[in-house]
């Protein structure tokens, strides 16, 4: 057998493990995604608990995430919008608690939103599980990125000051440059 | 019941019972930022979903969770702090 340079047999060695590494294969390779992308696109109180929760825990454990806002779901973010955001009594027919049904007819009967709206707000209170506005903060805390669909924001007349600091305001090429490299993503 | 295979000493306690997701985790990710490596962080809860949530963030953030007891709805969780 023919005796190869040291030089070149490092050299070789020292590609392969570069090689080998890079697709994974060894300890040391590059760390597995650890990046969760949502796009949050519902206004009212039930819709919104999902991203909050999903973001502020996905922050807790050390993943990289960003919360894409549009068009209703700008709500979630907007300074006064989301203390006032409701759940609706309509075109729910798994709105019940224990043996409580609420007939769908019932629903469209004045005051019914808001009957509904506080019967969440008080479960959720008695769980102690945070308001939204709260959650929001908790995600900011935790390194959440907050994108806001810029185009939503025109088509509802709804500007920048309206919405919570720290919002960036992006189209949806942002978002998927950002969601193409997560392992985790979700519509919401 | 308990699932921890050895008696742990924790260095400080986390009181979030009562609370529901995603509280517990959320209180308990600050409190294990105060301590330091190595230490065990006991939190107090009621929320049985803690035990998967707690085993997930630990396995996801290179702590360890030990385990935890349960007595009548009550349990207490043990998260080691990484080095």
């Amino acid at each position: 057998m023919a005796t190869i340079d040291p030089q070149i047999q490092q050299y070789v060695d020292q590609r392969v493990q570069e090689a080998l590494k890079s697709a994974g294969l060894v300890a040391g390779a590059p760390p597995r995604r650890n990046r969760m992308a949502i796009v949050a696109s519902k206004g009212s109180l039930d819709m919104a608990y999902m991203p909050m929760i999903l973001g502020s825990t996905a922050g807790a454990m050390d993943m990289e995430v960003a919360i894409f806002f549009t068009f209703y779901g700008l709500q979630i973010i907007h300074k006064t919008g989301n203390k006032h955001l409701q759940v609706p009594s309509i075109g729910n027919p798994a709105m019940k608690r224990g043996a409580m049904v609420v007939p769908s007819i019932v629903g469209v009967l004045p005051g019914m939103t808001a009957m509904a709206t506080m019967m969440m707000k008080s479960w959720m209170a008695k769980e102690k599980v945070p308001s939204i506005p709260e959650l929001l903060e908790m995600c900011q805390e935790a390194g959440v990125k907050i994108l806001a669909c810029q185009m939503s924001m025109d088509v509802m007349g709804i500007k920048k000051e309206d919405l919570i600091d720290g919002v960036e305001c992006v189209g949806a090429g942002t978002y998927l440059g950002y969601a193409s490299e997560a392992a985790v993503t979700l519509f919401i | 019941m308990s699932t921890l295979k050895e008696t742990v000493k924790p260095d400080q306690t986390l009181d979030v019972r009562g609370m529901g997701c995603p509280m517990p985790l959320l209180k308990a990710k600050k409190a294990v930022e105060t301590i330091g490596g190595g230490q065990v962080l006991e939190v107090l809860g009621t929320d049985p979903g803690s035990k998967s949530d707690f085993s997930s963030w630990a396995e996801k953030t290179g702590n360890e969770y030990l385990g935890y007891t349960e007595e009548a709805g009550h349990f207490k969780h043990y998260l080691r702090k990484k080095q």
